[in-house]
């Protein structure tokens, strides 16, 4: 039976939503690294860009719906080309060398879910984790208590704790192999090419993904050597989740 | 003297698509000036006159233009030779990577299903092509050949994309048995030069649906395809498939329909 076929049937399709959503992804880690680097100027910058950021609540949450959408398309197209592809080969090779494929590549059905899972727990400590623990240890880890309107503390009192700090860095790991491989694709599956200019796709990839695992561990490697220690500064504005 | 050696060889037999298919091992006697189907030629030689079935596998011009042979070579398809298929691996370059124990696998795709031993059906490929890659033209008096200017690079780029032999190496070797780099160089070779611009962007509408529907993986950009190609063919008409297709979907005023 014919039947219309949308964009989104095809494999190109759900492979263009996963790009043009990656990119709203990435768009997003930058301004989030940029903006969490804020924490090297001291406790008084660093809480003041986390309240500017809460000014305007419909922007806030506009914001926070397109990238809930965009986690959606991303997830949801991936899970079904993962499926489509898993499927796509039943009888296995006994033997087969992978000539081309790099690491990265290769454990994108691996990155993508670990990133997921380590979305969930960063959230749970730095966003919620008022509402979510109260007065109690966060996740139950000894002196590691909420301290409302004080972001910049909440960050560092996390990097003080291994608890914390590993499964950051391995979400950052992950993060910084995604998008080695991400980024290059997303070119591809969009179509953007030309001899000239096809090696600045893996040189920006690489780029991008050594300027966010780099930046990102920054922060627990400036908290642990004691560059950076907690404020006794109190803070006071309405925190809006 | 040509150098010999004696050889293992682990053959895939199956008899049917219905036979579970398992490995079968012999001994051959490999001569370095040899063609890897000419090792699997002296096997049979061999299996006849024991009065067994011979290896079934696909083959037929033997100089690496016909596009038949299909063997996956110790994980290799088409051997570990770069732009090379099957039919002009010769044996010393087996001889060189000190192989004694070979695995002979057919090509593995759902959208390729198994035939015999190492004979596997291609028409899926066929079929894509039939789905849009041509040109409608009224045959008759060929056109004064000056009347339609190509310019060099691009006839060198449309002849690029030309070169595949429709072997389905780049299927075989993708890991999500994607026929992208073959379907998007059948979209090539015709949306590069003047007499495809008419039917190009339904064209690209047509086959993509072709190759979706005959239950292909998707492109994941691993490259692999490319490296396995025989005539080198890049990943780049890949992107050249996916930009014509975006833009052919946006733009398209009916119904695009499923084949
Ligand atoms: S037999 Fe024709 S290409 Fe190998």
């Amino acid at each position: 039976m014919q039947k219309t076929l949308t964009l989104y049937d095809t494999t190109i399709g759900k492979k263009a939503a996963m790009a043009a959503s990656g990119v709203i992804l990435l768009g997003f880690t930058i301004g989030h690294l940029s903006g969490n680097l804020k924490v090297f100027s001291g406790p008084e910058a660093y809480n003041e860009y986390a309240r500017w950021l809460r000014t305007v609540p419909a922007l806030l949450w506009g914001a926070r719906l397109a990238l809930l959408f965009a986690f959606l398309v991303h997830i949801s197209s991936a899970f079904q080309l993962w499926k489509r592809n898993a499927e796509a080969r039943k009888t296995r090779y006994t033997k087969k060398v992978d000539i081309a494929t790099d690491y990265a590549a290769k454990t994108m059905y691996w990155t993508g879910p670990i990133l997921l899972f380590y979305l969930l727990f960063h959230l749970a400590h730095l966003t919620f984790g008022g509402q979510l623990f109260g007065d109690a240890a966060i996740f139950g880890i000894e002196g590691y208590t909420w301290e409302p309107s004080n972001p910049y503390n909440n960050l560092v009192r996390g990097f003080q704790h291994w608890p914390i700090v590993v499964p950051y860095v391995l979400g950052v790991l992950a993060l910084g192999t995604h998008l080695f491989h991400g980024i290059y694709s997303m070119f591809q599956t969009l179509g953007v090419n030309h001899p000239k200019y096809n090696h600045l796709r893996r040189d920006l990839a690489i780029a991008l993904a050594a300027l966010l695992t780099l930046g990102n561990l920054s922060f627990p490697i400036a908290v642990l050597a004691g560059y950076i220690e907690p404020t006794a500064l109190r803070f006071n504005f309405p925190e809006l989740l | 003297m040509a150098e010999t050696q004696t050889l293992t060889l682990h053959v895939w037999r199956q008899k049917n698509a219905n036979d579970a298919g398992r490995f079968e091992t012999y001994k051959a006697e490999a001569n370095e000036h040899m063609s890897f189907l000419e090792l699997l030629d002296t096997v049979n030689a061999k299996l006849i006159e024991e009065g067994k079935p011979a290896i079934a596998f696909d083959h037929d011009c033997r100089e690496g233009i016909c596009g038949m042979c299909s063997l996956v070579i110790n994980g290799y398809a088409h051997g570990p030779r770069e732009r090379t298929t099957a039919c002009q691996l010769h044996l010393r370059e087996i001889f060189k990577l000190g192989w004694k124990e070979i695995w002979v696998e057919p090509w593995r795709a759902n959208a390729l299903p198994m035939v015999r031993d190492l004979v596997v059906d291609r028409s899926a490929l066929d079929r894509i092509v039939q789905a849009g890659g041509y040109i409608s033209i009224r045959t008759g008096s060929a056109p004064e050949a000056n009347q339609m200017p190509v310019p060099k690079d691009v006839a060198d780029r449309a002849m690029d994309a030309a070169t595949c032999i429709g072997c389905g190496a780049c299927v075989a070797a993708c890991p999500n048995a994607s026929a992208s780099l073959f379907t998007a160089a059948k979209i090539a070779h015709l949306g590069l030069l003047p007499q495809g611009q008419a039917e190009r962007m339904t064209r690209v509408r047509k086959m993509v649906a072709q190759m979706d529907a005959e239950g292909f993986g998707g492109c994941t950009n691993h490259g692999e395809c490319e490296k396995a190609c025989p005539k080198g063919i890049s990943i780049d008409f890949i992107a050249r498939m996916n930009r014509d297709f975006l833009k052919a979907m946006a733009a398209a005023r009916d119904d695009v329909k499923t084949p």
